[in-house]
Parts: C-alpha cells; structure tokens; sequence
C-alpha cells in the first residue's frame, strides 16, 4: 500500500481541514471555553457536530453504526484537531473507548456506542496510576464480589474524566503489580457509588481528572472482554490512543511551524525580513524535515496497525516519539522565532506550546517509546 | 480452492517464483565489502560466477531498471509492481543486480532529456551494465558554487574541444564514459553551460585518485587537455546543460539520502547489541534515540518514493531527503564506532576486516558534502519548499 493518503482518504482530509478550521478554530473553542473557566475544557455543541460529521463513529464497525474505518482516517480527524487545537474528546472516546468498547459483548456495544455515535456521550480512560505513562504496573485491585467486581485504587490523568458518561478503567483482577497477565477492562459508569472524580485544569486548558475508586461495586456485565484477559484489549487500546496522538501531533507541529514560517515573512528587524536572515532559514528547513519525517513514521504506523501487521506496535512506538519530537522542536522554534510576542497570551504561538507540552505526556512520551523501541527490537 | 488473486498477488506471486529461480543463494546476503558490490563496465572482474549470473538473469528479464521501458532494457513497470519487486528481493535479502551511476543519476536524465537515439543506445548499455560512468561536475574552484565552473568546449564546428579539471570524480579511473558539465559560452553564467558524454577512452583525458581520510581512494581528479566531443553526444539543449544538471543532482541527491536502501525495520540496537553487546546505559539510550530517527526516516524514505512514482511530493524533496539520511548516517556510525571501543579502532588487521568500521565511519563524513552539502540542502529548502524571502 502505498504511503499516502488515497482518492476517499484526501477527500476526508479536505473536509476535516475545512470544517475544523472553521468550527473548531482556536478563538472559537480553546480561548472561548478557556475564558469562561469552562468546567469541560470543551463544548458538546461541537461533539454534535463532530457527530453529523460522523467523525464519532470512524472507528465504529459498520454492523455497529459506524462508519468502520481505520487508524488512518481518525488520523486524519485528529492532524485537524491538533492544527487548530481544536478541544474535543474525539481522542479518547472515538479513538480509545471506541477501540476497547469493539472487544466487548452486544449488551456493552450496545448501551455505549449510540451515545457516541450521536455525539450525546463522552468517554473516558483511566489507565495511568501516577504522573508518568507506566501501564505495564497496574494497582487497581478488581476483586469478586457478588454476582460481580469491586474496585479499589487511584487513577490520573484521566482527560475529561469529570466530563464523561463512563470510563474505561483498567484494573487488576490477578496476580502482582507488574504481571502482564491477570487485567482486566472495566466500563464504569460515572455514577457508580464510591467513585469520586477530582477535576484539575491542565497547562494546555484541558480538564483532567484524579480518579479514586473506593469499593466501587460493578455488574460482571461492566467487564470488557475477558477476565484476567484484558492485557490484549488494554494493548490495543493503547496503539490507537498512541498513534492517534502521534498524528495530533503531527497536526500541532504543522500549525505551529505554519505560523512561525508565515511570521518569519511578515515581520522586519534591521531593515529586512526576519526570514531573510540564514540562521533562521536553516532553522526552518531543519525542522521542515522533521515534521515530514514524523508524518511519514505516523503514517506508516496507522497503516501497520490497520493491517494487523506484526510490527505495527514497533512502529507506533516510532511514530509517537518522533512526532513527539518533532512537534517538540516546532513549538519551541515557533515561541524562539516569534521573539517577545510569541510570550504574549493574546498570539496563539505559545497555545501552541502548552498543547504540545500536554500531549507529548499522554500515552507516554518519547523517551517511554524510545525504550519501548528497543525493548521490541530486543535489546 | 483459494480465492481468485488480485493483480497485484499475482504479480507478486510471479516476482516471488521468478526471485527464487534466479537469484543466487550467495547473492542473498547483505554486502560485505566493496568486491560485492557489482558496478559493470568494460573492465569490471566479477567476484564470482553467481554474480555473473544474478546480473545476467536479471538483464534478461529488464530487472536492471525494472521501472524503465522495455525499449530501453527495462521491465515496463508500474509504481506498485515496482514497489512488489523491491520489496520481495528485500524479503530475501537479495542484493542489486548491478550498482550504477548510469542507473541512478545519467538514466533519468537522459529519459527526460535525451533524444531517441541517444535513449535507445545509451540507456540499453547502461541497463545491461555495459558501460561504468562517471559524473564530471565538481572542480577546484566550484564545489558548492557548482555553476562558476570553468571547464571550457571550444566549438570547432562538428565536434568541441574540451579543456579543464573536473574533481571529486567519483570511480573516474574505473569508468568507461563520463557524463560532464562544459562550459560552452563564457558570457553567460548560468545558460553557458552544456551536458555532454564522452569516452574516457578518448585521447587527452587522464586520471589521478585522491587518497582520502579513510585511506582509500575512491575520488579521482580528472585532467582534460584538448579531448575531442562529437556534437551529437550533447545531451539537451546547446547552453542549457544547467537544466539538465540540476534533474540530475535531485536524483544524485536521492541516491546518496539512502531513500530506498536496506530492511527499512532493522535497528543498529539489535545488530550492535548482538554483535559488540552495549552495556552502558546511556549508549544504549543513544542508540534507542536513534532507532526511532532511524526507523521514521525508513518510513520517510518509502513515502517519498511512492510519492514521487506517481509524481505527488514536491519537487524538490530530494533535498530534504539528502539532508536527512546523511546525516542520520553520521550519526549511526558514530554509534558504530563508539559501540564496537577500541576493537573498531583497527585500521588493517584482518579480525577488522581490513578496518572496515574505521574507514566507514570516515567515508560516511562525506556524505553531507557530496552532492550538495548539508547547507546547501537547507538553503534550498528554505527558498523551493517554505518561500522565504531573499533565500
């Protein structure tokens, strides 16, 4: 397969560009919900829309409503979204809940995917357990009980947790902390008893949640997939969320260096164009080069992963870390370049930075993959 | 019974059976030294019979240039066949038939701006890996600033009198031909120059290698002292060589990036941790940062050649290719060198392979000034790809 986007895949990039440039802009979403100390960090109006798009079900099976696409074309969705910092919860309820939710049974499917599919629900997913992405330990105990589980433990980083109508929690159901065996996938609603949501402001104005589970007793009919067995939805759940960020990176470091190539030929210092100095020239090319490769690795990951590819984890690995930094350098270069204005909260450059900042954290940064990249390539 | 097969598993079917017939067992091996590498020519000692065999098969079938005519020595085909071949003789780690500045540089230059004549002759003999060429475009006082050069054809009605220096010439003392940049009118800096062809054979031209850094001699300098060039061997048009050249340096530049060599998901973590260990964990972190460059750069390199099979990319993304794999390609000799200690310091002894990582190492610094140095890639990135004033 060739890698680029073919005639179906740019005409969806056509439209996702359009309408996230207009709609999701970042004076009319991100500073406005900001401004008003929204307690989402995002608007449900543009869920809706995001829905009559049908951008909510592109991971939904066809048999399920959806539209039964790949990897690639949320990609598509989510290098808008990071273009124009657009704040949704597609990433995490239309890329991961979307994922788990696919290895559960019809009654699962069947209470969770209309809510998304009409843009009336939000999703969640609490995994991390302390400030670094570290999902091989899991400490959140599931233990029997009844005709069902309880759960006890803390979660973090939960994106909208605060927000949503269910999370998808991971728990452990067997073993040690470490065991990669012995997880298993939870779909909790938000008004289980004993669960209790602390909701924080992030850096980039997007809300996230301090998870505790305090004896939260579920239904066995919570339980996505297997019990004991959910390492493999877990993993699955994990490369979409990962390659999804890594292609929303991709789109903040595009956004970014857009801005800082159309200022380098606006503003004048000395009698010339800033852009006229080689140092800064070169700077730009450099970087350039890097946002291409990145989209380039991100690319060939969603491919990988669409084709069930045995190598589609490795690359994935690849794809977040180098569009992590990447969109790293752009946003950095980007506040540089722009001199003092880049410092101003009233340019859009350092918005720009904080998104970058948030969501090189999310679903492990680049150091996490790189590791990652040499544990799979074995050594 | 299988389901009916798609055109693209059966040619893939085809390749693969084709692949196994004929292609060598000891040709399926990653190349180890320089004999390996199969260059052709008038000259050229092949290693052994399986060489001979595998390039023989191979221009039989137009699997030289797979992508090229069938009338020029080629196979005729498609972006995505030619991406199926590629890929299953990456599948069996099948090496190139034949390595070739004719293939890579000359041949597309000619297919855009060759006459038919010129395509039929010369590309048949490049396909079938008849004649070695050599690039005449350096000279002392034109490296970057490549268009000063001052190598002068004096017209003489039916043929030019070539006088000059060319340097950097890489294999000039192994080529049969040369494809070179002549100055052909002194007034006019960028429209004055002209592609020609010549035989090295040809009286007054003469060859000097230049010992390099690495020990070897890879590079020659080349004399010209009044060397006879038959008009019909102008490529293009009179004066417009210039064109010509820089088409020519975009797939230079393509060649020396690496776009579309080796097992794109190999990691040097894995090679060197298996051959030398690394214990040190910082090394280790190095060579994981790595890895991930590495491995995006692959994914880099075959978007940009599907990209450019079916002419989407810009044009003047070679540049940034170039840039990119070179200098990825420092980077991972140095992690070479600095993997494989004092063991990778030895310079001629045989457990080094005759210092093959030392003078790799040192051959690879070359990478980012060939063609085009690293800088020069920038400025042209920053003045075709992003416009920025003045660049």
């Amino acid at each position: 397969m060739p890698l680029y986007h073919d005639d179906d895949q740019a005409m969806l990039a056509d439209s996702a560009r359009g309408f996230m440039a207009d709609e999701g802009a970042i004076a009319k979403q991100l500073r406005h919900f900001r401004d008003i100390s929204c307690k989402d960090g995002f608007g449900h109006a543009l869920w809706g829309q995001f829905a009559e798009m049908g951008f909510t079900g592109i991971l939904v099976p066809e048999a399920d409503g959806g539209l039964g696409m790949g990897h690639v074309e949320a990609g598509i969705v989510l290098e808008e979204i990071g273009r124009n910092l657009t704040p949704s919860p597609f990433l995490t309820s239309s890329v991961m809940a979307a994922t788990a939710l696919g290895a559960g049974g019809d009654d699962l499917r069947g209470r969770y995917l209309p809510g998304l599919l009409d843009g009336s629900s939000v999703y969640a997913v609490a995994i991390d357990e302390g400030p670094k992405h570290r999902p091989e330990r899991i400490k959140t105990k599931a233990e029997r009980a009844g005709n069902g589980f309880k759960l006890s433990g803390t979660k973090s980083f939960v994106v909208q947790g605060a927000s949503a109508d269910m999370l998808v929690i991971a728990a452990r159901t067997a073993g040690g902390d470490d065991d990669a065996d012995g997880i298993t996938l939870f779909a909790v609603p938000k008004d289980a008893a004993g669960l209790t949501l602390d909701s924080v402001r992030l850096v980039d104005s997007a809300m996230a949640a301090h998870v505790k589970l305090d004896n939260v007793q579920l239904d066995a009919d919570a339980v996505i997939g297997e019990v004991d067995g959910g390492r493999a939805v877990l993993n699955k759940m994990l490369s979409a969320g990962r390659v999804g960020a890594a292609a929303e990176s991709v789109g903040v470091g595009m956004g970014a260096f857009d801005m800082t190539t159309t200022y380098l030929k606006q503003r004048k210092q000395f009698g010339k164009l800033i852009g006229e100095f080689q140092s800064l020239q070169q700077r730009a090319a450099h970087l350039y080069s890097e946002l291409e490769i990145a989209r380039a690795a991100v690319i060939k990951a969603q491919q990988l992963l669409d084709g069930g590819s045995d190598k589609a984890e490795l690359m994935v690995s690849v794809a977040k870390a180098k569009a992590g930094q990447a969109a790293g350098l752009a946003v950095k270069e980007g506040v540089q370049m722009h001199g003092g204005i880049g410092m101003t909260d009233e340019y859009d450059i350092g918005l720009y930075m904080k998104r970058d900042r948030a969501l090189a954290e999310f679903m492990g940064d680049q150091y996490y993959h790189a590791q990652r990249v040499a544990v799979l390539s074995g050594y | 019974m299988s389901a009916p097969m798609s055109d693209p598993e059966v040619f893939r079917a085809e390749a693969r059976a084709w692949l196994e017939a004929n292609c060598p067992p000891e040709l399926r091996a990653p190349v180890q030294s320089e004999e390996d590498v199969c260059w052709g020519g008038r000259n050229f000692v092949f290693k052994n019979a399986a060489q001979k065999a595998w390039l023989e098969a191979c221009v039989a079938k137009g699997y030289t240039v797979p992508d090229w005519p069938v009338a020029y020595g080629g196979a005729g085909l498609s972006a995505a066949q030619g991406k199926i071949l590629r890929e299953e003789m990456q599948r069996i780690g099948a090496r190139p038939p034949l390595s070739s500045f004719g293939i890579w540089m000359l041949g597309p230059a000619l297919l855009k701006f060759g006459t038919e004549e010129q395509k039929v002759h010369y590309l048949g003999q490049v396909a079938r890996g008849e004649i070695r060429w050599c690039q005449g475009y350096s000279e002392p006082g034109s490296g970057s600033d490549l268009v000063s050069l001052q190598t002068f054809g004096e017209d003489k009605g039916d043929h030019w009198v070539v006088n000059g220096q060319k340097i950097w010439t890489s294999y000039a003392d192994k080529a049969d031909w040369i494809f070179c940049l002549v100055r052909t009118d002194k007034a006019n800096k960028y429209q004055g120059i002209s592609f020609l062809l010549f035989d090295m054979a040809s009286p007054g031209v003469s060859t000097k290698p230049i010992l390099l850094i690495s020990g070897n001699s890879p590079f020659c300098e080349t004399f010209f002292d009044n060397v006879k060039v038959p008009k019909e061997q102008l490529v293009g048009e009179l004066n417009r060589g210039w064109d010509v050249a820089k088409y020519l340096l975009g797939h230079e530049r393509e060649m020396i990036s690496g776009a579309g060599g080796g097992d794109r998901m190999n990691t040097i973590g894995a090679i060197l941790s298996r051959n030398s260990g690394v214990e040190d964990p910082l090394l280790r972190a190095e060579l994981a940062m790595f890895d991930v460059d590495a491995l995006a750069y692959g994914a880099m390199g075959e978007k940009f050649l599907d990209e450019v099979k079916v002419g989407k990319g810009h044009p003047a993304g070679s540049n940034m290719m170039k840039y990119a794999g070179t200098e990825l390609n420092k980077r991972r000799h140095e992690l070479v060198m600095a993997a494989g200690g004092s063991a990778a310091l030895e310079w001629d002894s045989a457990a080094s392979n005759g210092g093959g990582r030392a003078r790799g190492w040192l051959r690879t610094k070359a990478n980012s000034i060939e063609g085009g140095t690293s800088e020069v890639m920038l400025n042209v990135i920053a003045k075709r790809i992003l416009d920025l004033p003045g660049a």
